[in-house]
């Protein structure tokens, strides 16, 4: 039998686009911030478990120079500063500061690809030396995947943004590529501890 | 910013599945194969993923008959061990990556949505591309199989024995890739999942009056979102130390094969409950339709799955307790595996309450519900058993750990999920399955099972390994294996039971009506099977069984028929609080799946396979992306 219905409500004067929780977009970032949070904990926990297997770690007793590795974390700290402004443009939906700010994340993601590039050949060790060298190479791919993901996705928005004009949900989109941006910065944090500075304390 | 557009004269239709001609033109995929390719339907996804789900479950219980009539006699030379490695390889493999996830996930994607009482999925496009993913991932694997190149290590591919040393060539990479197929595709349902059951839900569905299978999927979304980065890091580290020369599970260059166990059954044990937990949820709601009441003790239940998720990450080292762990990790894993007994029997007697206190009708899917709580505790009881170590050490890679998980895996898993079927069935297609052949169906099941899992027990226990292509005569084994052997046909003639019962109901069956069980979720309350809309008003609840009350079913108007626009509510309770625009159907999922398909298995062949085949994908992405100038629900046409 089918069931009548009786209209009770209207939800046609509700907006059509919101931030954060509001926002359906918001949750997808989230739920793919839990995974890659996820993988970055599994892969930290590797690391961890593959150290009592060699007698000094690491195994050839030279760290990662600090030089990029520092140089990279400075920069990518700095993003936060950009990144939280963006946030804040698109949440009270400044479209010029939107468009300028987008422009300087895209040239702060070019500058941390080069500086990551440098990193890689300053790691002191190979994938295929021994497993200190097999993890370490690990977190960095990682982790640059993130920057390389997001760096990415930046690119087509700032496209959209310039070209198209900004309605609600790319204010929406904005705000949350923020968020994963801040996800990518500050989970390297923990992940530039490990990789260059346990090494130093345990020695 | 763009000005408000005056709005649509509201449609005042009479029941769910009256939507307006633009409303169901707006909601319609594009007419024959195209439409097929591009939809983004979470139903016609729903339906297909199920299909796939089952093609792979005969095709993995075709495997396992194999196995039964080389075990049924001694000395059997219908296969030699090669073949039988890929055989059990292939079988578990396939059960539990293609089968038993997807096919629960394949569920929740068309259920879940309608018993939210919304109009599609969240992330209808991602959606779209999971299935792909899944289905090429699939694919490949049996492809490889066919040519000689299929899995051979178990479906859980221990080191050392899976390294390139003692499985050199390509089949064990193929099988490592398959895992980075089925894991991403698996977990891009988990959080449409999440997303939809935690916003779009029907306004006045607080969490309190959310219905359990609700709260089963939204537990084994996020167990699904903890749980397998574990696997893609795992099988990523195993496929690199075979290609690259990295040395994760190396003990020669630091590394250790142990590493891979914890980091696989750290997946692997809450793979068990992922599959399980979405049976829980299937159970309540049959229970509760066929009790013709509220589940008793609804908060107990609710906490009940909270736990059994929780624990399930507690549980993993059980699996390695032959592995010459400390003697205090072996006995807190001992106590975790004890404890998680508590929540699962409180489940079993909250819905025996319900049934005693209720007015049970015993249909088909029901009986399967009472098939799983003789099986299931049967199950349980030997899985305490194995919690204990120096029984684990006794039979341990023995058939009594076989029938073991069999019990649990069948038993809490495929029997409610037979159950659900003949639940939905009607919902799925408009109409009903043969009760005659379901009891048939049931009864041939109930019984060959447990004909061919039960005197495994036994086998086990007299020392009867498991992963033997074959066995000398004089061990005493042979009676028990040829009595198994049987019921594992008997298994088949059930499977076939089900799917002529299915192919009659699509030809000629009884028309099922909106609501053929009298069942009160959301999910009834429209058309079978529903309108491509769903819902042509959204449904307000007012109690957790909102198709018991005899009123008019309460419901709110408003949302844009001129586009694909769907209504968000808050996390908790439900309020409205923004509307949001759907995309429309699109190839590019599809598109980008083929992308992804080429850079994993490239991958297998050469590294650089990493490298481009990320440039197709990167375009593929940012096209599905890119907003079209006619794809209106991805624009915000309101000011704030």
């Amino acid at each position: 039998m089918t069931r009548r219905i009786a209209i009770v409500g209207d939800v046609s004067e509700l907006a059509d686009y919101g931030y954060g929780p509001q926002a359906l977009g918001w949750w997808g970032v989230l739920g793919f911030v839990l995974i890659e949070g996820m993988a970055f904990v599994l892969a930290i926990g590797a690391y961890l478990y593959l150290m009592p297997f060699e007698a000094h770690w690491p195994p050839a007793l030279r760290p990662p120079d600090l030089r990029y590795g520092t140089l990279f974390t400075i920069v990518m700290l700095a993003s936060v500063v950009p990144n939280q402004l963006i946030k804040h443009a698109a949440l009270r939906e400044d479209e010029p500061a939107v468009r300028r700010l987008i422009l300087i994340m895209i040239a702060f993601g070019v500058a941390l690809l080069i500086v990551r590039g440098f990193e890689f050949t300053a790691l002191n060790t190979r994938w295929d030396l021994n497993a200190y060298g097999s993890i370490v190479w690990a977190i960095m791919v990682l982790h640059t995947i993130h920057l390389a993901t997001d760096f990415y996705d930046t690119c087509p928005l700032a496209v959209l943004v310039h070209v198209r004009g900004i309605d609600g949900r790319h204010f929406s989109d904005v705000e949350d590529n923020a968020v994963y941006w801040n996800f990518v910065a500050f989970s390297w944090l923990v992940l530039y501890v490990l990789i260059y500075w346990l090494p130093r304390w345990l020695s | 910013m763009a000005t408000r557009k005056p709005q649509p004269a509201p449609d005042v239709p009479q029941h769910f599945s009256d939507g307006s001609d633009e409303l169901a033109r707006t909601w319609a995929d594009a007419p024959g194969f195209w439409g097929w390719l591009t939809t983004v339907d979470h139903k016609r996804i729903g339906r297909r993923y199920i299909c796939t789900g089952m093609v792979f479950f005969v095709l993995a219980g075709i495997l396992a008959l194999a196995m039964r009539t080389q075990l049924a006699r001694p000395e059997n030379g219908l296969m030699g061990p090669d073949r039988y490695n890929q055989l059990f390889s292939m079988h578990g493999t396939t059960m539990m990556f293609l089968f038993a996830v997807p096919i629960m996930e394949a569920v929740a994607v068309y259920v879940v949505p309608l018993m939210c009482g919304t109009r599609n999925i969240a992330f209808p496009r991602l959606n779209a591309f999971s299935y792909w993913v899944y289905l090429f991932g699939g694919v490949m694997i049996w492809i490889a199989f066919a040519m000689n190149v299929g899995p051979e290590t178990g479906w859980f591919s221990y080191v050392p024995l899976a390294n390139s040393d003692y499985s050199p060539g390509k089949r064990t990479d193929f099988w490592a890739q398959m895992i980075t197929f089925t894991e991403v595709a698996a977990l891009a349902v988990a959080v449409e999942l999440v997303a939809t059951i935690l916003k779009t839900r029907a306004p006045g569905m607080t969490l309190a009056r959310m219905p359990l299978f609700l709260w089963s999927m939204l537990i084994t979304s996020f167990m699904v979102i903890f749980a397998m980065p574990s696997v893609m890091l795992a099988s990523t580290f195993l496929i690199t130390d075979r290609l690259v020369g990295t040395h994760f599970y190396n003990p020669a260059d630091g590394g250790d094969a142990l590493l891979w166990q914890h980091l696989f059954w750290f997946f692997g044990h809450p793979e068990v409950y992922i599959i399980f937990v979405p049976a829980l949820g299937m159970i309540s709601s049959i229970v509760e339709t066929f009790s013709r009441r509220a589940v008793f003790a609804h908060t107990a239940m609710v906490l009940a799955l909270v736990t059994t998720g929780f624990f399930a990450f507690g549980l993993w080292v059980h699996h390695m307790f032959a592995t010459g762990l400390p003697a205090l990790g072996n006995s807190f894993y001992t106590a975790a595996s004890m404890v998680i007994a508590i929540p699962s029997a409180v489940q079993v007697f909250s819905w025996l309450a319900t049934i005693g206190t209720g007015k049970p009708k015993f249909a088909t899917p029901l009986l399967f519900v009472l098939g799983f709580f003789a099986i299931f505790v049967l199950g349980g009881l030997t899985g305490v058993m194995l919690a204990s170590v120096p029984l684990d050490l006794q039979v341990h890679d023995t058939y009594f750990v076989v029938a073991h998980f069999h019990y649990v895996l069948i038993g809490g898993a495929v029997f409610p999920l037979f159950g659900a079927f003949y639940y939905w069935f009607p919902k799925f297609t408009g109409r009903r399955l043969s009760e005659t052949a379901g009891k048939w169906n049931f009864w041939l099941f109930f019984i060959g099972f447990n004909v061919t899992f039960f005197p495994m027990h036994y086998l086990g226990l007299i020392g009867m390994p498991r992963r033997v292509y074959t066995y000398p005569v004089d061990m005493g084994w042979d009676l028990w294996n040829l009595i198994a052997t049987i019921g594992a046909y008997l298994i088949a003639i059930s499977a076939l039971v089900f799917v002529v019962n299915v192919v009659r109901a699509l030809r000629s069956g009884e028309p099922a009506g909106d609501n053929p069980w009298d069942a009160p979720s959301l999910e009834w309350a429209t058309a079978s099977p529903p309108p491509a809309y769903n819902f042509a008003a959204i449904p307000r609840v007012d109690s957790a069984t909102p198709l018991w009350s005899d009123n008019d079913l309460p419901a709110l108007s408003g949302l844009r028929s001129d586009r694909r626009e769907i209504l968000l509510t808050t996390a908790t309770d439900a309020d409205p609080q923004i509307t949001w625009g759907l995309p429309k159907p699109s190839s590019w999922p599809l598109w980008s799946a083929i992308a992804l398909t080429v850079l994993f298995i490239w991958s297998i062949f050469s590294p650089w396979g990493v490298v481009w085949g990320a440039i197709p994908l990167a375009v593929a992405l940012t096209i599905w992306f890119w907003p079209s100038p006619d794809d209106r629900g991805l624009i915000s046409e309101k000011s704030r």
